[in-house]
């Protein structure tokens, strides 16, 4: 039987980058274990020489010549229009580094 | 005035003016004025950019003496499923992340319905994302089934079929990704279409699991599921993934020669009396057309929830990582508990270590699910099979136990994982006055025979003529 623990759960959730209260990490510790246990009927199946199914159309290489197409171009305005905060037609993101502490 | 239940009496009503589409729009918006309340199904309702497309379609039926021809939709009142993108008209996929985001561009399926000639009367309610079966994943609260709204209408295009279902829209764009339009379409009487993937474009939808993701349909009549198919299949410069598959138009069938298999894994144990006679009967209705009907076996179908419940969930994890808050929408913490679930379970399946185990197999056993269809459409011409082992469940029935609600897909996500087309279709009613439908499952690009033998099957029954809120006044 599968049984996910607690720093499972947080490790995945890091890589998810979704932050989880302390009750959600008990919930779904319990609940991925029951869903994990029940996919492992996954192990009854010959796949010996089996190719694994990606997509279902068969398609190959679709390809477009490489061309702007000035109808789908959105103006800037409307482009930014949809985000909270803006600085000179720029999205201002969250910093990735941090500052290097004055101490 | 009585709204009209298909395509051909609206055009009909239309140029005998019974009524303008100004009218139309007045009646529709009455009727979710009046059941809105209760039924949940709506989330935003575009009343202006309903009236303004309501005055065009009139000017083109007062000016355009082939307007019926040339415009296919025209004056067809349509609701969304609020996953589809649309320019100016708030797009939430009915979570909070993006409770305040509008869209600056529409889906591709939507400028073909606009283009045919139909009117946009609202965005529908959906499990957020379109994760669920029941509709009660919303971040909005559940939509009720207008049968009996002690039930839920099934998921994930919840609002979609309460909207069709109960007049406020003549039809309803849904998504289908493991059984989101055949489910609620069986639960609340209706057609419910799932085309084959990659023949209707995914641009501009709200992505779920890509390789699964089908833009269907809910109507009254397999008529009208042809009509709207008609209008958003073909090939789309944005979505690289559709096959322009020529659907020749199919002569009409000679039901003496069709051959429909009933496949062994979908009667089990665990399916409901009242399922198990309904789908009888409907074998029944076939029968008496000359229909030959065989035993078959898909073996691998028991093992398609496992694999789905797989691959979704990596797919899930996978696109939702866009939604950042950044560039628009809310923060990560506030996707609902399903939404998270799902990201937890996809991240880990495709994690360092566990990849093979979980992902791979999964995929290796998803080209066995799909032989399962190959082999057995060398021999039949279509599948015959329950939509779900029961009639809708009471709201709150399942919420608790996401594994128990997991196992409402039981009997629809093969067709997904194959890729293969279904319609679903309204075939009688259980206890508490809930419907039953069965569906139909083709090979690949099989369309207008499934199109076909549910014409054949609605010509001999009426049960999609029978209306949830006029039921309710016999009570």
């Amino acid at each position: 039987m599968k049984s996910l623990g607690k720093k499972d759960i947080e490790h995945v959730a890091h890589l998810a980058r979704l932050p989880l209260h302390d009750d959600e990490i008990d919930l779904y510790k319990e609940q991925l274990s029951d869903v994990l246990n029940f996919v492992n009927e996954l192990e009854l199946v010959d796949t010996s020489n089996v190719v694994s199914t990606s997509q279902t159309t068969g398609l190959v290489n679709v390809l477009r010549s490489d061309e702007i197409i000035a109808a789908d171009i959105l103006p800037v305005d409307t482009t930014i229009s949809q985000a909270d905060t803006i600085h000179n037609n720029l999205f201002i993101v969250p910093a990735l580094l941090s500052k290097p502490s004055d101490s | 005035m009585k709204n009209p239940l298909s395509i051909q009496q609206l055009h009909n009503d239309l140029s005998n003016k019974v009524y303008s589409c100004v009218q139309l729009v007045d009646q529709y918006l009455e009727n979710i004025n009046k059941h809105n309340d209760d039924l949940n199904a709506f989330l935003t309702i575009s009343e202006d950019y309903a009236y303004a497309q309501a005055k065009r379609c009139d000017s083109i039926i007062a000016d355009n003496p082939k307007a019926f021809s040339e415009f296919p939709l025209l004056g067809v009142v349509i609701s969304l499923k609020d996953i589809y993108l649309t320019k100016g008209i708030r797009t939430t996929a009915a979570s909070k992340v993006l409770e305040n985001f509008t869209p600056q561009y529409s889906a591709t399926v939507i400028k073909r319905l606009e283009d045919a000639g139909a009117i946009i009367i609202g965005k529908t309610n959906c499990d957020a994302w379109a994760h669920g079966g029941s509709g009660e994943n919303s971040d909005f609260g559940p939509s009720k089934n207008p049968w009996n709204t002690k039930y839920v209408p099934g998921g994930s295009s919840s609002g979609s079929a309460v909207s069709v279902a109960s007049n406020m829209s003549l039809v309803s764009m849904g998504t289908d990704t493991g059984g989101s339009v055949r489910l609620p379409a069986s639960f609340c009487n209706l057609v419910g279409f799932k085309p084959t993937y990659g023949v209707v474009p995914r641009y501009g939808v709200i992505s779920m699991a890509s390789s699964l993701d089908s833009m269907g349909h809910f109507t009254h009549t397999v008529e009208d599921a042809e009509r709207i198919f008609e209008v958003t299949k073909g090939s789309d410069s944005k979505d690289s993934t559709v096959v322009d598959h020529k659907n020749e138009k199919q002569d009409k069938l000679d039901s003496k020669k069709i051959k429909i298999g009933l496949p062994k894994e979908y009667f089990v144990s665990g399916l409901n009396d009242s399922v198990l006679h309904t789908i009888q009967r409907a074998v029944e209705v076939y029968k008496h057309l000359g229909v030959e009907f065989v035993e078959m076996s898909l073996p691998h179908t028991k093992y398609a929830i496992s694999v789905y419940y797989i691959i979704q969930p990596a797919e899930v994890a996978s696109n939702l990582a866009r939604f950042d808050g950044v560039r628009y929408g809310a923060a990560r913490e506030l996707f609902g508990s399903e939404a998270k679930r799902r990201i937890m379970l996809g991240t880990y399946v495709l994690s360092a270590g566990y990849y093979d185990a979980y992902y791979l197999k999964a995929m290796k056993v998803r080209t066995k699910i799909c032989q399962d269809f190959e082999n057995a459409f060398e021999g039949i011409d279509a599948i015959l099979a329950p939509v779900s082992p029961t009639p809708a469940f009471k709201l709150g029935e399942k919420t608790a136990d996401p594994l128990k609600m997991y196992l409402t897909d039981i009997f629809t996500v093969a067709a997904n994982l194959a890729g293969v087309p279904a319609l679903a279709i309204p075939a009688g009613f259980g206890d508490d006055n809930l419907p039953i439908g069965f569906q139909l499952i083709g090979p690949r690009f099989s369309e207008q025979k499934l199109f076909e033998l549910g014409k054949m099957y609605q010509s001999k029954t009426d049960w999609h003529t029978r209306q949830a809120l006029e039921g309710k006044s016999h009570e």
